[in-house]
């Protein structure tokens, strides 16, 4: 074992090349190459080593290939017969035993770091535990010590460890925040995942969906807000606050009708479709629309509810909810001053 | 009609290359439009629904329908000749594996123009892949079009097995049979033992979504993680059956064009039927993320990686053939010697999957895409093409040409690096797979437009190779029994296309390379092991044809037994199954006539074989 180990330690400098050249590559918030907590470094530690390895196998066979492609190759008259030689039994015993070697120095950290991201911490008293439920094509999370409910946008505090529990409602979905860990499904219940990470730095993170989940599965996303203790504690007790309703009674009667038929907010309504309870201070509206009018690709609060809500099925095709306009029969004025109310509706 | 009674290998052969180019066509259209589609960010050319059907129809018709018959159409165009056989065991059951193979396929390829293709991906998952969450027809097109072109697959490895056990001529031992023979009756075990488990399970989907069963479905008891490892139990050794033969076609092309034998024979033979074992051991690396144990986790990583063994065997092997030889870069050898360093970069990756903690990342992303298109592609097709252009002049009597069979060389390898080297970059980004789009400012749109350029590239190579076809379709059939000069194997010992008995007189096998060490011992031609006598040939019929004909209409009456149609007649006739009845009444007819009629071939008589 000491041996695989030292020649692990051989490639360091490889690795250093490679991790400094991977990590050239996409987004903080997105990219599994610039890890921003421990599982995520964990799985990249391993992927660093794999590709060491793999990058030498790599130039030793194409450097074999370009040799013998070059210097045997059939001059024009060249017409003797090469000798026919049987094979070497040495040589296939080399060629054996050394990939040999180079798989049992990837397996042991392999199987080591399977069974460090085995530990779910679910009966850790320290960490948060978050109930993760899939949904075509949103996320529920669910807050089982605080009673609390949310959606698209995970809150967690920064530096604990997160003890999941992931299902689905309908089809599998696979959880993933490729900056923070590696993904994993979620089945029906029956056959509820566990899994535990951490993000260390305060931040958001990209979220997706990674398993095929129907027409919109590549706009299944969602957000990792990382806040630190003391804004979590406020998050918390501003969720638990009493409802919220638009001010004018007109329209908060259509609104509790048509609108908590399915979603809640604060202590009313539904939990068919994902909680609107502070929906104005969220990363996002549906998970795609991007709530920052400093960026291009994103708009103010305000204007991406009317976008959503005056046509869902654009936004994301094959969704569950009714159009507003359609099914539930709002006006286009309504529908702006629901979005306006919801616009508004923040937290702290 | 001579084509549709016929029970010739040789015509079976070309019946294959037929049907698969179709598919293999289809499956291509499918990918460039997938691939237009995702030239940038919210990209509205097909709505999502359709490029999920998309994704479903091009890895499935590529995976099952594209591949697979032109593998089988050089296992049946070659490996009779190769073992000195006249024929395959069962030539009647080798024309029904192909019927029911293109009419499997044809009804799959129904759902397009039928209200819709199947959407769940090729893997199906449930519950997905139910009717509760797919609506349309789709998925039954899935389920019993590939039941219907698997028995197909199924009738033909059993041949072959039959074929290579039986029908090897004298002298030919096993430790004596080519490499594509070995691979060829490897890879015929590995579909006897897999394609039973997709049956089980494809019945089993049938049943859950036509009959209202509950195998798969939570709510009912069921359980989609038993669809993933019934899917995966066949779908690993899937990828084998695929990959195996290309090692075959390898393991020819490079010592004809080395003029040297297979350097290592029996650590080759040792190391398909170890990679054979271990692709059945190692389904659970596709179901990581599915929340197996730790332990399960482990195991199936370590048993994963062990694959990389004898694969790196084969690779180095095939160099030091190489090594020391005289090696003539014509294009079969363009493509083999492609295939090598291609191929390589795709194992490599496939350990790097199966290290189960980097997997988590992985796993479901453009990695995986990479991953294996570099070695179905990079590996498989590769490997297809210089089968193709080896042995064409033995299949049409052709050479193909030179020229253009270097520009699809050069045009297909350079297009298809870059589609799918980018991709593995993607993935770590952070791309998931099969998003119909991506948002913008993500990093993700340079690199696929790269891919899309790339995609059309290879795209134009295979247009290169169609004209190639076409314009040698043209010429006279002039090539020689043994057109690479340097041909090793019996196959190159008769004349180009070979007769329709294939060999006038059994030859004698004296060694490994049979051919070769004749024409190095100075002889012609092979030495007979018996006199020229009378031959037995089996008849020409219709039966085949028409039993895959009564199962696809049974598949059609099935699949739609629970629909209500405008016309109260036609609701009648598929509500009651009587469409799904004539279907089976067809072809049990069919089957009652063949026992029942008493055929006894016919023979060509020796005056005949001398009189040519
Ligand atoms: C050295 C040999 C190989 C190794 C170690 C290997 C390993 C793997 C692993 C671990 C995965 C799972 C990745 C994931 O889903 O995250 C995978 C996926 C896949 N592999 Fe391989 N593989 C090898 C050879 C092949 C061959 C020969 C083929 C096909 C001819 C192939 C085709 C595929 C396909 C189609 C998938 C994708 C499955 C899906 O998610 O739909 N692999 N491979
Ligand atoms: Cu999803």
């Amino acid at each position: 074992m000491m041996r695989t180990w030292q020649s692990a330690r051989r490639l360091l400098p490889l690795i250093a090349v490679f991790g400094m050249f991977l990590a050239g590559c996409g987004r903080e918030d997105l990219s599994v190459l610039k890890p921003q907590g421990p599982a995520a470094e964990s799985s990249l530690g391993l992927m660093k080593l794999a590709i060491s390895i793999m990058i030498v196998v790599l130039l030793i066979v194409f450097s074999i290939a370009a040799y013998v492609m070059i210097r045997f190759r059939r001059k024009p008259g060249q017409n003797e017969i090469p000798d026919q030689t049987h094979g070497s039994f040495k040589l296939e015993v080399l060629w054996t035993v050394i990939p040999l070697i180079l798989v049992i120095v990837l397996a042991v950290p392999t199987v080591r770091t399977v069974f460090a991201l085995g530990d779910n911490h679910s009966g850790d008293k320290n960490a948060i535990k978050v109930k993760v439920t899939g949904h075509q094509y949103w996320w529920e999370f669910e807050y089982p010590d605080y009673g609390i409910k949310t959606a698209q946008d995970l809150i967690i505090p920064a530096g604990k460890d997160i003890a999941f529990e992931l299902t689905t409602n309908d089809v599998l979905h696979s959880f993933w925040v490729p900056s923070l860990s590696g993904k994993i499904d979620t089945n029906p219940t029956g056959a509820t995942n566990r899994f535990s990470f951490s993000a260390p730095k305060e931040g958001v993170y990209r979220g997706k969906c990674a398993e095929l989940c129907g027409p919109s599965h590549g706009f299944m996303e969602f957000k990792v807000k990382a806040v630190s203790n003391d804004e979590f504690n406020q998050w918390i007790e501003a969720q638990k606050e009493p409802a919220v309703l638009p001010a004018d009674p007109v329209l908060a009667e259509t609104f509790k009708e048509q609108c908590l038929k399915c979603h809640a907010v604060g202590d009313q309504g539904m939990s068919v479709g994902p909680s609107l309870t502070g929906i104005g201070s969220r990363e996002s509206v549906a998970g795609i629309l991007l709530n920052d009018d400093t960026r291009q690709d994103g708009a103010p609060v305000e204007e991406n509810l009317k976008t959503w809500l005056h046509d869902t099925q654009g936004v994301k095709p094959g969704n569950l909810m009714p159009d507003p306009k359609q099914d539930m029969g709002l006006s286009d004025d309504e529908i702006d001053r629901i979005a306006e109310y919801l616009a508004g509706y923040k937290l702290n | 009609m001579d084509w549709i009674t016929t029970v010739d290998h040789k015509k079976i052969a070309i019946l294959y290359l037929w049907a698969g180019g179709l598919f293999f066509g289809i499956g291509g259209i499918e990918a460039l439009l997938i691939r237009w589609q995702l030239i940038k960010p919210m990209n509205d050319f097909v709505d999502a629904q359709t490029f999920n059907e998309l994704i479903t129809m091009h890895g499935t018709t590529m995976i099952f329908l594209g591949v697979m018959p032109i593998i089988f159409a050089l296992m049946n165009a070659v490996i009779p000749l190769q073992i000195g056989a006249r024929d395959v065991a069962f030539p009647f059951l080798n024309a029904l594996g192909f019927w029911t193979f293109l009419f499997g396929g044809l009804l799959l390829n129904l759902s397009w123009m039928m209200g819709g293709a199947p959407d769940a991906g090729w893997t199906s998952y449930t519950p997905l892949s139910g009717t509760a969450y797919s609506g349309t027809h789709g998925v039954d097109f899935y389920t019993i079009g590939l039941q219907i072109a698997g028995l197909g697959t199924l009738i033909g490895g059993i041949n072959f097995l039959a074929t290579i056990i039986t029908m090897r001529a004298p002298g030919m031992s096993f430790m004596r049979m080519p490499m594509f023979a070995w691979t060829t009756f490897i890879t015929s075990a590995i579909i006897l033992f897999a394609f039973p488990a997709i049956t089980v399970g494809l019945v089993l989907l049938t049943f859950d979504r036509i009959l209202g069963a509950n195998f798969f479905v939570p709510g009912g008891g069921g359980s989609p993680v038993l669809w993933q490892h019934i899917f995966w139990i066949f779908g690993h050794p899937e990828v084998y059956i695929l990959i195996l033969p290309a090692f075959g076609i390898i393991s020819e092309v490079i010592p004809t064009f080395a003029r040297k034998r297979l350097f290592g024979y029996s650590s080759m033979v040792f190391a398909t039927i170890l990679i054979a074992f271990l692709g059945f051991m190692v389904w659970a690396h596709h179901m990581f993320t599915t929340g197996l144990s730790p332990v399960a986790n482990a195991l199936f990583a370590v048993s994963t990686m062990l694959i990389a063994v004898p694969t790196g065997i084969k690779i180095f092997n095939w160099l030091f053939t190489l090594w020391g030889g005289s090696v003539r870069f014509a294009t079969p050898n363009l493509f083999a010697s492609g295939f090598i360093p291609t191929f390589t970069m795709g194992g490599v990756t496939g350990v790097m999957l199966a290290s189960a903690p980097a997997d988590f990342q992985f796993h479901d992303t453009y990695f995986v895409v990479a991953h294996f298109h570099y070695v179905i592609v990079g590996g498989l097709v590769m490997g297809l093409f210089a089968g193709l252009h080896y042995w064409w002049p033995k299949m049409f009597g052709r050479m193909l040409s030179e020229t253009l069979g270097k520009w699809t060389f050069w045009t297909f390898i350079i297009g298809f690096h870059l589609t799918f080297f980018v991709q593995h970059f993607l993935g770590l980004m952070g791309m998931q797979r099969r998003v119909f789009t991506y948002l913008p400012n993500q990093h993700f749109d340079t690199l696929n437009l790269v891919s899309t350029i790339g995609a059309g590239l290879m795209g134009a190579g295979m247009l290169v190779f169609l004209a190639n076809v076409w314009i040698t379709s043209r010429k006279p059939p002039d090539a020689g029994g043994d057109p690479w000069e340097d041909g090793r194997t019996l196959e190159w010992s008769i004349p180009s296309p070979s007769p329709e008995y294939n060999f006038k007189q059994t030859p004698l096998v004296r060694g490994l390379d049979a051919f070769w060490k004749e024409k190095t011992a100075g002889n012609k031609g092979m030495t007979p092991a018996e006199p020229i006598g009378s031959i037995h040939m089996p008849s020409a019929t219709p039966l085949p044809f028409v039993m895959a004909v009564g199962i696809f209409i049974a598949g059609l009456g099935f699949m739609f037994s629970r629909d209500d149609f405008s016309s109260a007649l036609v609701s009648f006739l598929f509500n009651n199954y009587v469409v799904t009845g004539l279907g089976l009444l067809i072809t049990f007819g069919a089957m009652l006539v063949r026992s029942l009629y008493d055929d006894h071939g016919w023979h060509i008589e020796p005056e005949e074989l001398e009189g040519r």
